[in-house]
């Protein structure tokens, strides 16, 4: 890899913008270090809570074709344990160049502050906060993300607790993502992080019943990429703040087309599952391909060129 | 699994037979294959509502699973009779690679379960088959009647001395690799096991192929459930962040 995919994100330096998504394989320290060193820019943990949850039971998660349905159900040892790990993390992943972005939610609204308060001791480079994950509504109700209001309250008290760089995670499902975008911004959001997986489920003919045993699960992969590039290219459009724009991206032309939606770095997940971790290296070698052939200079040469307005950038 | 839109989601399997191999362990045949899947590679088994598990596959053609009785999904498993269904997604991980000519299977308690399957493939091309297994004692002795009847050199350990050699399947172990001069090792069975076997291995220059249990939730490599301890990943030499369900569950060594 070149120094043609580098990126300056809120001051930290990211060697590509491809950044593990929250939720694969974030789960220890040697996880996340082979993930770094085959080729992620960036690495996001798995979402830590206040307290240890086993998550759903099987089957959690099925993949098929280029897309995936999950509902794992945030398992996770709770803060105070994960707190140690990410340290461990913090550590092998400075040695490597590679920036960490720790993931954290919470039940209730003031919760969010205390986790964000144990997981900042690990000092990762970013905080992302996951209030939009689908597969937990049976025990904490609608996601945050759900209404620009609850998102605010949200923000406001990661904001409160924590001097580090926040990210928001936002949910696809609701019919003003730029607004919710806004919102969070507004309370002191350094980033947005866009889309969590999208809602669905699997039936089986066969059996009659629903295939996950949580019922419904969130979809990601290919199936979910029209829907993440409408929802950073919204957001792109209501905020000044950075995005890490997230869904179905599994190809350097996905991660050049998300760029173009206005990300500043691209969440890889669903990929990374389907794949390997060996998706980073490639992706990487295709986007930087696309752009040597184009002739961009940086990712942020080709920032928001599908944003209305920036019509004249292109071409 | 001739569609392929399917692959990756679940297929219903109708069992067609069930064998009991012990007290706790039966053998469901079913109608259909599973052509693709190669030994040592796994499924996942779901029964709606009730659960889903990996096992490993003890049959492609007809698809064949062994399961022991050990929790509630394997439990409902070994309720089912003929006619039954059970859904199957797979198949996944890294099988087995017969290398060589003579071949020295071990299989420890329930890891005997794939090792049928992988003496078959390798008796087919007409080469040497050593199995030694080995089990706490002859009650949790599995396979030994289907192994002996097709052909192999058969050793067989128990720890209360009930069958066979008294004591662990390591022992029996080093005497096939001095009098048989297998080429290549393939063994299924407890992490202590493995990683005694993975040691003599090493101290004999003889490569293996270790199959590795994991508590597989996603099956698919993303949730990180199934990693490899990262301090036993060093022992084996494997990079570390090794996932049983994604690299494995078979770790190639030497």
């Amino acid at each position: 890899m070149t120094e043609l995919l580098r990126v300056n994100f809120l001051g930290i330096d990211f060697r590509n913008p491809l950044v593990l998504a929250s939720g694969i394989l974030g789960t220890s320290p040697s996880l996340m270090e082979r993930a770094a060193r085959e080729g992620a820019g960036g690495i996001t943990s798995k979402s830590a809570g206040p307290v240890p949850r086993a998550g759903h039971a099987n089957p959690v998660c099925l993949a098929w074709g280029n897309s995936v349905i999950n509902a794992v159900g945030l398992t996770n040892p709770g803060c105070a344990e994960e707190l140690p790990l990410l340290i461990e993390t913090k550590k092998r992943l400075r040695a490597l160049g590679v920036p960490l972005i720790a993931s954290l939610f919470a039940g209730r609204a003031q919760e969010f502050g205390e986790v964000a308060k144990v997981i900042a001791q690990a000092e990762p480079d970013l905080i992302e906060v996951n209030i939009s994950c689908p597969n937990v509504a049976s025990d904490f109700g609608t996601p945050f993300s759900a209404s620009a209001g609850t998102a605010a309250e949200v923000t406001r008290q990661v904001r409160a607790a924590v001097n580090l760089p926040i990210s928001v995670k936002l949910a696809p499902n609701v019919p003003d993502i730029g607004r919710i975008a806004q919102a969070v911004a507004a309370e002191g959001a350094d980033a947005i992080t866009a889309i969590n997986t999208v809602p669905a489920m699997l039936i089986d003919a066969d059996a009659g019943k629903p295939v996950l045993k949580n019922k419904t699960g969130g979809l990601s992969g290919a199936a979910i990429k029209p829907v993440a590039l409408r929802a950073v290219w919204e957001i792109a459009q209501m905020v000044e703040i950075p995005i890490i724009g997230t869904g179905g991206i599994a190809s350097g032309l996905d991660a050049a087309e998300m760029i173009m939606a206005g990300a500043s770095l691209v969440g890889v997940g669903s990929a990374v599952a389907l794949e390997g971790a060996g998706a980073f290296a490639r992706i990487a070698a295709e986007l930087e391909e696309f752009m040597l052939a184009r002739g961009y200079a940086s990712p942020e040469a080709m920032r928001g060129l599908a944003l209305p307005g920036n019509e004249a950038k292109n071409g | 699994m001739g569609d392929q839109a399917r692959q990756g989601l679940m297929t219903a399997f109708e069992v067609a037979a069930v064998l009991v191999e012990n007290a706790r362990t039966r053998t469901l045949l079913f109608k259909g294959r599973l052509e693709n899947a190669q030994p040592g590679q796994f499924v996942m088994a779901w029964l709606p509502e009730i659960g889903e598990k990996p096992f490993s596959v003890a049959s492609a053609i007809p698809l064949a699973l062994t399961i022991s009785d050990v929790g509630p999904v394997s439990h409902a498993l070994n309720s089912l009779e003929a006619g039954d269904k059970v859904w199957i997604r797979g198949p996944f991980g890294q099988g087995y690679r017969l290398t060589g000519e003579r071949h020295l299977l071990v299989g420890g308690g329930y890891g005997a379960a794939p090792l049928a399957f992988l003496a078959k493939a390798a008796l087919q091309k007409g080469q040497q088959v050593s199995v030694c297994l080995g089990a706490k004692s002859e009650a949790e002795l599995l396979m030994t009647r289907r192994l002996e009847g097709m052909g192999v050199l058969l050793r067989v350990a128990t720890e209360d001395g009930s069958h066979g050699n008294m004591g662990l399947v390591t022992k029996i172990v080093e005497e096939a690799i001095s009098e048989d001069q297998p080429d290549t090792l393939y063994a299924c069975g407890p992490t202590g096991m493995l990683m005694a076997l993975a040691d003599l291995c090493r101290q004999r220059r003889l490569p293996c192929q270790l199959s590795f249990e994991g508590l597989m939730r996603c099956g698919v490599g993303l949730c990180g459930a199934c990693e490899l301890a990262e301090d036993l990943c060093v022992q084996l030499g494997l990079g570390g962040g090794w996932l049983a369900c994604h690299d494995g569950p078979v770790a190639f060594l030497g």
